[in-house]
Protein backbone atom coordinates (compact mmCIF):
# COMPACT_ATOMS: atom_id res chain seq x y z
CA UNK A 1 0.00 0.00 0.00
CA UNK A 2 2.85 1.92 0.85
CA UNK A 3 4.32 1.76 -2.49
CA UNK A 4 1.41 1.86 -4.23
CA UNK A 5 1.28 5.81 -2.51
CA UNK A 6 4.85 6.76 -3.22
CA UNK A 7 3.34 5.56 -7.02
CA UNK A 8 1.42 8.00 -6.69
CA UNK A 9 3.80 10.98 -5.52
CA UNK A 10 6.31 9.76 -8.21
CA UNK A 11 3.78 10.31 -11.16
CA UNK A 12 2.13 13.26 -9.59
CA UNK A 13 5.67 15.32 -8.85
CA UNK A 14 6.49 14.04 -12.48
CA UNK A 15 3.46 15.62 -14.37
CA UNK A 16 3.77 18.71 -12.45
CA UNK A 17 6.77 19.07 -13.94
CA UNK A 18 6.15 18.28 -17.75
CA UNK A 19 2.69 20.26 -17.32
CA UNK A 20 3.18 23.37 -16.00
CA UNK A 21 5.56 24.84 -18.30
CA UNK A 22 3.91 24.61 -21.24
CA UNK A 23 0.59 24.55 -19.73
CA UNK A 24 1.26 28.34 -17.71
CA UNK A 25 4.54 29.56 -18.73
CA UNK A 26 5.31 30.84 -22.18
CA UNK A 27 8.69 32.49 -21.30
CA UNK A 28 11.97 31.32 -22.10
CA UNK A 29 14.30 30.94 -18.79
CA UNK A 30 17.05 33.49 -18.75
CA UNK A 31 18.78 32.59 -15.76
CA UNK A 32 22.62 31.11 -17.47
CA UNK A 33 22.82 29.31 -14.28
CA UNK A 34 19.62 27.30 -14.24
CA UNK A 35 20.09 26.32 -17.63
CA UNK A 36 23.32 25.01 -17.16
CA UNK A 37 22.25 23.10 -13.94
CA UNK A 38 19.24 21.63 -16.01
CA UNK A 39 21.92 20.78 -18.14
CA UNK A 40 24.11 18.74 -15.75
CA UNK A 41 21.75 17.27 -13.35
CA UNK A 42 20.97 14.02 -15.42
CA UNK A 43 24.31 12.90 -15.97
CA UNK A 44 24.93 13.90 -12.34
CA UNK A 45 21.85 11.74 -10.97
CA UNK A 46 22.68 8.72 -12.72
CA UNK A 47 26.37 8.56 -12.05
CA UNK A 48 25.37 9.31 -8.05
CA UNK A 49 23.02 6.33 -8.49
CA UNK A 50 25.22 4.27 -10.00
CA UNK A 51 28.31 4.24 -8.46
CA UNK A 52 29.19 2.76 -6.20
CA UNK A 53 26.09 0.69 -5.79
CA UNK A 54 26.67 -1.11 -8.88
CA UNK A 55 29.66 -3.24 -7.36
CA UNK A 56 27.27 -4.51 -4.74
CA UNK A 57 24.22 -5.15 -7.25
CA UNK A 58 24.57 -8.96 -7.90
CA UNK A 59 24.90 -10.24 -4.11
CA UNK A 60 29.08 -10.63 -5.65
CA UNK A 61 31.47 -7.97 -5.50
CA UNK A 62 33.92 -9.87 -8.22
CA UNK A 63 30.82 -10.48 -10.87
CA UNK A 64 29.76 -7.15 -9.66
CA UNK A 65 32.99 -5.67 -11.15
CA UNK A 66 33.20 -7.83 -13.98
CA UNK A 67 29.59 -6.73 -14.91
CA UNK A 68 30.65 -2.82 -14.23
CA UNK A 69 34.13 -3.44 -16.51
CA UNK A 70 31.70 -5.54 -19.75
CA UNK A 71 29.34 -2.29 -19.58
CA UNK A 72 31.88 0.90 -19.79
CA UNK A 73 33.67 -1.05 -22.43
CA UNK A 74 30.47 -1.71 -24.47
CA UNK A 75 29.30 1.91 -23.08
CA UNK A 76 32.31 3.23 -24.55
CA UNK A 77 31.89 1.41 -28.11
CA UNK A 78 28.47 3.42 -27.84
CA UNK A 79 26.11 0.06 -28.26
CA UNK A 80 22.83 0.32 -27.26
CA UNK A 81 21.47 0.45 -23.58
CA UNK A 82 19.49 -3.23 -24.79
CA UNK A 83 23.01 -4.83 -25.84
CA UNK A 84 24.89 -3.21 -23.16
CA UNK A 85 22.33 -4.55 -20.20
CA UNK A 86 22.31 -7.86 -21.94
CA UNK A 87 25.87 -8.86 -22.06
CA UNK A 88 26.75 -7.79 -19.10
CA UNK A 89 24.09 -9.62 -17.31
CA UNK A 90 25.09 -12.89 -19.30
CA UNK A 91 28.69 -11.68 -18.31
CA UNK A 92 27.61 -11.78 -14.46
CA UNK A 93 25.51 -14.50 -14.93
CA UNK A 94 28.35 -17.08 -15.90
CA UNK A 95 31.30 -15.41 -14.03
CA UNK A 96 29.52 -16.47 -11.20
CA UNK A 97 30.16 -20.35 -11.34
CA UNK A 98 33.81 -19.35 -11.22
CA UNK A 99 33.81 -16.76 -8.81
CA UNK B 1 -7.53 17.94 -41.14
CA UNK B 2 -6.95 17.01 -37.30
CA UNK B 3 -7.66 12.73 -38.44
CA UNK B 4 -4.87 13.71 -40.88
CA UNK B 5 -2.53 15.24 -38.06
CA UNK B 6 -3.23 12.45 -35.91
CA UNK B 7 -2.36 9.80 -38.37
CA UNK B 8 1.22 11.30 -39.14
CA UNK B 9 1.82 12.16 -35.05
CA UNK B 10 1.15 8.24 -34.75
CA UNK B 11 3.47 7.25 -37.79
CA UNK B 12 5.99 9.35 -36.36
CA UNK B 13 5.93 7.63 -32.88
CA UNK B 14 5.92 4.29 -33.92
CA UNK B 15 9.70 3.93 -33.74
CA UNK B 16 9.54 5.14 -30.29
CA UNK B 17 7.19 2.92 -29.20
CA UNK B 18 9.36 0.09 -30.31
CA UNK B 19 12.39 1.22 -28.83
CA UNK B 20 10.40 1.70 -25.90
CA UNK B 21 9.55 -2.03 -25.62
CA UNK B 22 13.03 -3.63 -24.32
CA UNK B 23 13.79 -1.19 -22.17
CA UNK B 24 10.35 -1.41 -20.61
CA UNK B 25 10.94 -5.13 -20.51
CA UNK B 26 13.85 -4.42 -18.38
CA UNK B 27 11.78 -2.21 -16.10
CA UNK B 28 9.19 -4.59 -15.87
CA UNK B 29 11.15 -7.80 -15.14
CA UNK B 30 13.83 -5.73 -12.53
CA UNK B 31 10.83 -4.06 -10.65
CA UNK B 32 8.95 -7.78 -10.51
CA UNK B 33 12.16 -9.17 -9.40
CA UNK B 34 12.78 -6.73 -6.66
CA UNK B 35 9.51 -7.10 -5.29
CA UNK B 36 6.74 -4.84 -6.71
CA UNK B 37 3.90 -6.78 -7.84
CA UNK B 38 3.13 -6.92 -11.31
CA UNK B 39 -0.33 -4.78 -11.84
CA UNK B 40 1.92 -1.97 -9.43
CA UNK B 41 4.93 -1.92 -11.97
CA UNK B 42 2.46 -1.62 -14.96
CA UNK B 43 0.85 0.72 -13.32
CA UNK B 44 4.40 2.85 -12.28
CA UNK B 45 4.93 2.81 -16.05
CA UNK B 46 1.49 4.18 -17.63
CA UNK B 47 1.24 6.59 -14.65
CA UNK B 48 4.77 7.95 -14.68
CA UNK B 49 6.43 7.10 -18.34
CA UNK B 50 10.05 8.18 -17.37
CA UNK B 51 12.96 6.24 -17.57
CA UNK B 52 15.49 7.50 -15.46
CA UNK B 53 13.02 9.29 -13.00
CA UNK B 54 10.81 6.14 -12.81
CA UNK B 55 13.71 3.42 -12.49
CA UNK B 56 15.28 5.69 -9.46
CA UNK B 57 11.74 5.93 -8.09
CA UNK B 58 11.05 2.25 -8.01
CA UNK B 59 14.52 1.27 -6.86
CA UNK B 60 13.94 3.54 -3.93
CA UNK B 61 10.71 2.72 -3.46
CA UNK B 62 12.55 -1.43 -3.07
CA UNK B 63 15.37 0.21 -0.74
CA UNK B 64 12.11 1.44 1.41
CA UNK B 65 12.74 4.78 1.09
CA UNK B 66 10.60 7.85 2.76
CA UNK B 67 7.91 9.66 0.61
CA UNK B 68 10.25 13.36 1.10
CA UNK B 69 13.31 10.79 -1.07
CA UNK B 70 11.36 9.77 -3.81
CA UNK B 71 9.21 12.48 -4.25
CA UNK B 72 12.61 14.83 -4.28
CA UNK B 73 14.74 12.34 -6.30
CA UNK B 74 11.76 12.08 -8.84
CA UNK B 75 11.89 16.11 -9.07
CA UNK B 76 15.20 16.40 -9.28
CA UNK B 77 15.82 13.61 -12.27
CA UNK B 78 12.62 14.66 -14.37
CA UNK B 79 13.66 18.76 -14.04
CA UNK B 80 14.93 18.53 -17.67
CA UNK B 81 11.66 18.01 -18.86
CA UNK B 82 10.50 21.56 -17.64
CA UNK B 83 12.92 22.70 -20.13
CA UNK B 84 11.47 20.58 -22.95
CA UNK B 85 7.75 21.54 -21.54
CA UNK B 86 9.08 25.22 -22.15
CA UNK B 87 10.37 25.04 -25.37
CA UNK B 88 7.45 22.80 -26.58
CA UNK B 89 5.13 25.73 -25.20
CA UNK B 90 6.78 27.84 -27.81
CA UNK B 91 6.31 25.30 -30.61
CA UNK B 92 2.35 24.54 -30.10
CA UNK B 93 -0.26 26.58 -31.90
CA UNK B 94 -0.83 28.99 -29.86
CA UNK B 95 -4.36 28.71 -30.20
CA UNK B 96 -4.00 24.90 -28.85
CA UNK B 97 -6.34 25.68 -25.42
CA UNK B 98 -4.95 25.08 -21.69
CA UNK B 99 -7.18 21.82 -21.42
CA UNK B 100 -5.10 20.15 -25.20
CA UNK B 101 -2.04 21.55 -23.21
CA UNK B 102 -2.66 19.38 -19.53
CA UNK B 103 -2.96 16.50 -21.99
CA UNK B 104 0.14 16.93 -24.07
CA UNK B 105 2.16 17.78 -21.16
CA UNK B 106 1.87 14.07 -19.68
CA UNK B 107 3.11 12.91 -23.16
CA UNK B 108 6.67 14.99 -23.09
CA UNK B 109 9.54 12.21 -23.35
CA UNK B 110 13.38 12.87 -24.75
CA UNK B 111 12.33 11.08 -27.72
CA UNK B 112 8.60 12.14 -28.38
CA UNK B 113 9.94 16.02 -27.41
CA UNK B 114 13.33 15.40 -29.50
CA UNK B 115 10.77 14.42 -32.73
CA UNK B 116 8.69 16.78 -32.31
CA UNK B 117 10.90 19.71 -32.08
CA UNK B 118 12.56 18.12 -34.99
CA UNK B 119 8.87 18.76 -37.15
CA UNK B 120 9.36 22.16 -38.91
CA UNK B 121 6.63 24.67 -37.97
CA UNK B 122 4.50 25.12 -35.09
CA UNK B 123 3.18 21.62 -34.44
CA UNK B 124 -1.29 21.40 -33.85
CA UNK B 125 -2.60 19.42 -30.40
CA UNK B 126 -3.74 16.21 -32.93
CA UNK B 127 0.12 15.52 -33.57
CA UNK B 128 0.87 15.85 -30.54
CA UNK B 129 -1.94 13.02 -29.40
CA UNK B 130 -0.72 10.95 -32.48
CA UNK B 131 3.08 11.23 -31.34
CA UNK B 132 2.15 10.00 -27.79
CA UNK B 133 0.14 6.84 -28.66
CA UNK B 134 2.31 3.79 -29.58
CA UNK B 135 5.22 5.40 -27.46
CA UNK B 136 2.74 5.11 -24.47
CA UNK B 137 1.41 1.59 -25.13
CA UNK B 138 4.78 0.20 -25.92
CA UNK B 139 5.95 1.31 -22.66
CA UNK B 140 3.03 -0.21 -20.62
CA UNK B 141 2.90 -3.21 -22.88
CA UNK B 142 6.82 -3.95 -22.71
CA UNK B 143 6.65 -3.56 -18.78
CA UNK B 144 3.82 -6.63 -18.41
CA UNK B 145 5.93 -8.70 -20.66
CA UNK B 146 8.85 -8.23 -18.48
CA UNK B 147 7.10 -8.61 -15.11
CA UNK B 148 5.07 -11.38 -16.39
CA UNK B 149 8.64 -13.42 -17.58
CA UNK B 150 10.30 -13.03 -14.59
CA UNK B 151 8.96 -15.26 -12.42
CA UNK B 152 9.75 -18.11 -15.35
CA UNK B 153 13.60 -16.93 -14.97
CA UNK B 154 15.77 -19.58 -12.59
CA UNK B 155 17.26 -17.79 -9.36
CA UNK B 156 21.04 -17.37 -10.62
CA UNK B 157 19.80 -15.43 -13.75
CA UNK B 158 17.39 -13.25 -11.50
CA UNK B 159 20.59 -12.52 -9.20
CA UNK B 160 22.83 -11.15 -12.38
CA UNK B 161 19.51 -9.39 -13.50
CA UNK B 162 20.36 -7.10 -10.47
CA UNK B 163 22.98 -5.16 -12.81
CA UNK B 164 20.83 -4.17 -15.25
CA UNK B 165 19.51 -1.22 -14.53
CA UNK B 166 22.91 -0.08 -13.40
CA UNK B 167 24.55 -0.44 -16.78
CA UNK B 168 21.72 1.02 -18.73
CA UNK B 169 22.33 4.11 -16.46
CA UNK B 170 26.16 3.79 -17.69
CA UNK B 171 25.09 3.22 -21.14
CA UNK B 172 23.22 6.48 -21.31
CA UNK B 173 26.13 8.73 -19.84
CA UNK B 174 29.26 7.51 -21.16
CA UNK B 175 28.61 8.27 -24.84
CA UNK B 176 27.89 11.94 -24.22
CA UNK B 177 30.55 12.17 -21.51
CA UNK B 178 33.13 10.56 -24.81
CA UNK B 179 32.45 14.07 -26.05
CA UNK B 180 32.52 16.36 -23.61
CA UNK B 181 35.08 17.47 -20.55
CA UNK B 182 32.27 19.09 -18.60
CA UNK B 183 30.08 16.06 -18.47
CA UNK B 184 32.89 13.94 -17.53
CA UNK B 185 33.75 16.15 -14.77
CA UNK B 186 30.45 16.35 -13.51
CA UNK B 187 30.18 12.43 -13.61
CA UNK B 188 33.12 12.21 -11.45
CA UNK B 189 32.67 14.82 -8.73
CA UNK B 190 29.20 13.27 -8.28
CA UNK B 191 30.05 10.31 -7.75
CA UNK B 192 33.02 11.08 -5.62
CA UNK B 193 30.88 13.23 -3.25
CA UNK B 194 27.85 10.23 -3.59
CA UNK B 195 31.40 8.16 -2.22
CA UNK B 196 32.06 10.27 0.49
CA UNK B 197 28.82 10.62 1.87
CA UNK B 198 28.16 6.92 2.21
CA UNK B 199 31.27 6.12 3.90
CA UNK B 200 31.63 9.12 5.81
CA UNK B 201 28.60 10.00 6.91
CA UNK B 202 26.95 6.48 7.08
CA UNK B 203 23.73 8.31 8.73
CA UNK B 204 22.38 9.58 4.92
CA UNK B 205 19.70 7.50 3.09
CA UNK B 206 21.08 6.35 -0.54
CA UNK B 207 18.05 8.75 -1.49
CA UNK B 208 19.43 11.84 -0.43
CA UNK B 209 23.05 10.38 -1.03
CA UNK B 210 22.11 10.95 -4.74
CA UNK B 211 20.10 14.26 -4.47
CA UNK B 212 22.95 15.86 -2.45
CA UNK B 213 25.54 14.42 -5.11
CA UNK B 214 23.50 15.95 -7.80
CA UNK B 215 22.79 19.64 -6.48
CA UNK B 216 26.12 19.79 -5.58
CA UNK B 217 28.29 18.90 -8.66
CA UNK B 218 25.61 19.90 -11.02
CA UNK B 219 25.65 23.44 -9.14
CA UNK B 220 29.51 23.71 -9.41
CA UNK B 221 29.61 22.62 -13.28
CA UNK B 222 26.97 25.42 -13.77
CA UNK B 223 29.30 27.65 -12.09
CA UNK B 224 32.42 27.03 -13.55
CA UNK B 225 31.61 25.17 -16.63
CA UNK B 226 28.35 27.34 -17.46
CA UNK B 227 26.67 25.90 -21.01
CA UNK B 228 27.40 29.01 -23.79
CA UNK B 229 24.45 27.88 -26.07
CA UNK B 230 20.67 28.17 -25.04
CA UNK B 231 19.59 25.86 -27.86
CA UNK B 232 22.01 22.71 -25.93
CA UNK B 233 19.69 22.25 -22.89
CA UNK B 234 17.09 21.46 -24.98
CA UNK B 235 18.72 19.10 -27.07
CA UNK B 236 18.07 15.38 -26.07
CA UNK B 237 20.88 14.47 -24.38
CA UNK B 238 20.34 11.71 -21.89
CA UNK B 239 17.81 9.23 -22.51
CA UNK B 240 16.71 6.68 -25.19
Amino acid sequence: MKAFFCVILMAVTTYIIRALPITILRKEIKSQFLKSFLYYVPYAVLASLTFPAIFSSTGNMATGILGTITALILAYMEKGLVLVAVLAILIVYFSAFFL
Amino acid sequence: MTYSEYKKGFMTGIPIGLGYLPVSFTFGLMAVQGGIPLWLAVFISLSNLTSAGQFAGTTLILANAGYFEIVLTTFVINLRYMLMSLSLSQKLEPMVTTGKRLVIGFGITDEIFALASLRQGKISAAYMYGLMTTPIFGWTLGTFLGGYTSSLLPDALQNAMGIALYTMFIAIIIPPAKKSKEIRIVIILSIAITCILKYTITAISSGFQVIIATLISASIMAIIAPMNHSDENEKKEVER
